[in-house]
């Protein structure tokens, strides 16, 4: 069963710079273009399925906007992200 | 403790010690190297911070960086290492932290010399760095004084967090002279409630100097001047000798007041009824005593070691009650009693009132004394 | 998103940071700089010992987006004052946070003397090749051939002269016990340079000596390109100029696993 799992953007932060965009592996996160933060940008979103929970979105955030969950699977517990 | 034989720089230094300097960042310059070399032997064996620096620049720094924990630190310099201090200086005023700055003070301006002068009066009592700011300012007049004032220095500089400069020259860093250390005082166990300290258990603390929004910035000025004017009400000392019924009055700080001191009694000798007026807090200005002398004598004779920097405080305060005259010397030359009894004499058998600038009458007499014409 | 399945959290923010929202322009690397910092003082437990000292330039106001004890300095003195602060309050973590005006130009005799006095503190240093706070002069570390307000026609080594390596520079400091240049371009350099932050702290934590972390970091801004566009001119102009590696690395650091 590959991984699944998702993310939380915090539209406080997200400046919309699509770094995070550019860096998720399965192409799943957009800015959403219906949606403004109260700074003005348009936010990062999670636009199709397929996320695996990887992180690599968070690694890239420039202002800590992303929380990243992985459902738990029963044969493997996911490694932390950074360490 | 009884007195015993000091040497200027170093018995400043002992006393900064006892009165808990715990960190001391400093570069050397002559004539107050001596301090930073006292230092540097002392503060090792106590345990306390000694970092002798790349630059002025970054001594003043480290003070700055200290004195943020909330402990008693402080530096030591002469007139061009003081200029080199300013950026930091305004930043510590700005911060609200306390620091104890001692101006072992030189010929100048520019590389000058290493003469004792007390040329850097505007810029140790109008500020000297940039930004609204009012530093405490102590001029004492020996050894034994400045040992007093350093410990001084700490208290006003914790109580107001402020800047204090101690300004002294290179006769009294430099001179021997019998004296007595203060007993060492215990280190407090506890840091001000706004030091940096590490957030454990409290909120972060922030201590910065920036205020980006300028109603902000005129609020912190605002509170620095409150501040001040509290310090004024305080804080102000003076020495005076034969005051009492004189009829003339003597005003100067430091070596230069020292100096007259001796002229004042040799004048008092001759029958002068003549009083010396000695300023120890040069900021704040003891303007309501001088208030009073204005009021009191007939004539007033300023000395200083420069162009006749503090005369301007004078006058502002005299306000034309009675003439006020000028004596100095500059440049890194120290006045003889006898020259200013002379001018003492002068002043006493002179009722005419001063043509004009106090200062381009003693031009006039100063070139005729040294021999020529600049 | 979420599910009745049971999930763990792989990444949220750190707690050694604040919850202010940043100044910095979209996709400014001094956000993952920051934010490397801070998930680290988390790691090793450090945030309430830690006194961070900020710059001048863009993060002068580091202080807001820390949740812990800050100081500011004047332009250029962070390695001063944090000398001050480290020497009085051995105990405490003390980093400063600089870019390369600051660090490099006018503050160079303070890096240099504070790694030459072995000074125990972290830098962690910003190299963004630019100034960014007033609006995107030449810096120390602007390439050559590289257009800025204040060279216009580009950065003419005959009258400027060239870009200082200070990493290499550093590392030849006895005084210093971690030198190391990473860069924030991408995923893999990130998660390697937050290695190197960790190192850098390990290096004050053990009393090893000055450790300094120079990071190849992005200005969209002032470089006038798009974030992403940013990384790429990293990669391709920056680490060429500027070579990523460990300059120094004392041995105890070395033989840690981070």
């Amino acid at each position: 069963m590959p991984a699944s799992g998702w993310i939380e953007v915090d539209e406080l932060y997200c400046k919309g710079c699509e770094l995070c965009v550019t860096a998720c592996p399965k192409e799943v996160i957009a800015l959403d273009m219906d949606r403004l933060t109260p700074k003005g940008y348009h936010p990062a979103h999670l636009a199709a399925e397929g996320c695996t929970g990887c992180g690599i979105c968070a690694v890239v955030c420039p202002d800590a906007a992303l929380t990243v969950y992985r459902h738990v699977t029963q044969r493997k517990q996911p490694s932390s992200l950074v360490h | 403790m009884s007195k015993q034989l000091l040497k200027g720089n170093e018995a400043f230094a002992e006393a900064a010690i006892r009165a808990g300097c715990e960190g001391f960042f400093g570069y050397p310059i002559t004539p107050s190297t001596e301090f930073l070399e006292y230092m540097s032997r002392r503060m090792p064996e106590l345990g306390r911070a000694f970092v002798q620096a790349e630059s002025e620049v970054a001594a003043i720094n480290m003070v700055y960086g200290a004195a943020c924990t909330g402990k008693r630190v402080m530096t030591a310099s002469s007139s061009p290492g003081i200029s080199l201090m300013m950026e930091g200086i305004s930043y510590i005023a700005g911060t609200e932290v306390p620091a104890v700055i001692v101006n072992v003070m030189r010929g100048g301006p520019g590389l000058g010399n290493i003469a004792p002068s007390q040329g850097d009066y505007y810029q140790m009592v109008k500020g000297g760095g940039h930004g609204d700011y009012f530093p405490i300012v102590l001029a004492p007049a020996s050894v034994q004084e400045a040992i007093d004032y350093i410990s001084l220095a700490f208290d006003l500089a914790d109580k107001y967090r402020s800047i204090v400069h101690v300004v002294v020259d290179g006769n009294m860093g430099q001179m021997m002279e019998p004296a007595e250390l203060p007993p060492m005082r215990p280190l407090p166990k506890t840091a001000p409630d706004w030091a940096v300290s590490g957030a454990k258990g409290r909120p972060p603390r922030a201590l910065s100097s920036i205020y980006i929004n300028p109603y902000d910035e005129e609020i912190t000025n605002l509170r620095l001047l409150k501040r001040w004017l509290e310090i004024e009400k305080n804080e102000v000392r003076y020495a005076e000798i034969e005051m009492e019924d004189a009829e003339y009055a003597v005003i100067g700080f430091g070596t230069a007041g020292r100096v007259a001191s001796s002229a004042v009694r040799a004048a008092r000798q001759e029958g002068i009824k003549v009083g010396l007026f000695r300023p120890i807090t040069l900021a704040p200005f003891p303007k309501q005593r001088l208030k009073e002398i204005a009021r009191q004598v007939k004539r007033i004779l300023v000395v200083e070691m420069n162009s006749g920097m503090m005369l301007d405080d004078v006058t502002a305060v005299v306000q034309g009650r009675v003439p006020v005259e000028f004596y100095g010397r500059m440049g890194g030359v120290t006045p003889f009693p006898d020259e200013i009894l002379g001018e003492i004499r002068r002043v006493a058998s002179n009722a005419a009132p001063v043509n004009g600038n106090a200062r381009e009458e003693w031009i006039q007499r100063l070139e005729t004394i040294i021999g020529g014409q600049a | 998103m979420t599910t009745s399945q049971p999930a763990t959290l792989v990444y949220q923010r750190p707690t050694s940071f604040s919850e202010a929202t940043t100044h910095y322009c979209p996709g400014c690397t001094h956000g993952i700089a920051h934010r490397l910092v801070a998930e680290v003082l988390d790691e090793m437990g450090l945030r309430e010992k830690a006194i961070g000292v900020a710059p001048v330039g863009c993060a002068v106001f580091a202080y807001n987006y820390f949740n812990l004890d800050f100081v500011e300095a004047a332009h250029g003195r962070a390695p001063a004052m944090a000398t001050g602060i480290k020497r009085v309050l051995p105990e405490n973590t003390v980093f400063t946070y600089q870019g390369d005006g600051d660090l490099a130009s006018i503050g160079m005799a303070e890096i240099m003397h504070a790694a030459a006095r072995g000074e125990n503190i972290t830098v962690i240093f910003a190299n963004n090749a630019i100034y960014g706070m007033t609006g995107g002069q030449m810096a120390p570390t602007t390439l050559p051939g590289m257009k800025t307000t204040s060279s216009p026609y580009g950065r003419d080594v005959e009258l400027a002269g060239y870009p200082i390596r200070v990493s290499e520079m550093l590392a030849t400091m006895e005084g210093a016990g971690y030198v190391v240049r990473a860069s924030l371009h991408d995923p893999a350099h990130i998660r390697k340079a937050k290695k190197a932050i960790r190192r850098a702290f390990e290096t004050q934590e053990r009393g090893l000596g000055f450790a300094m972390v120079e990071l190849l970091s992005s200005c969209p801004t002032n470089w006038k390109v798009t974030p992403n566009e940013a990384l790429e001119f990293i990669a391709k102009q920056m680490v060429p100029a500027f070579p990523l590696g460990d300059f120094k690395v004392h041995p105890e650091i070395a033989k840690l696993r981070v």
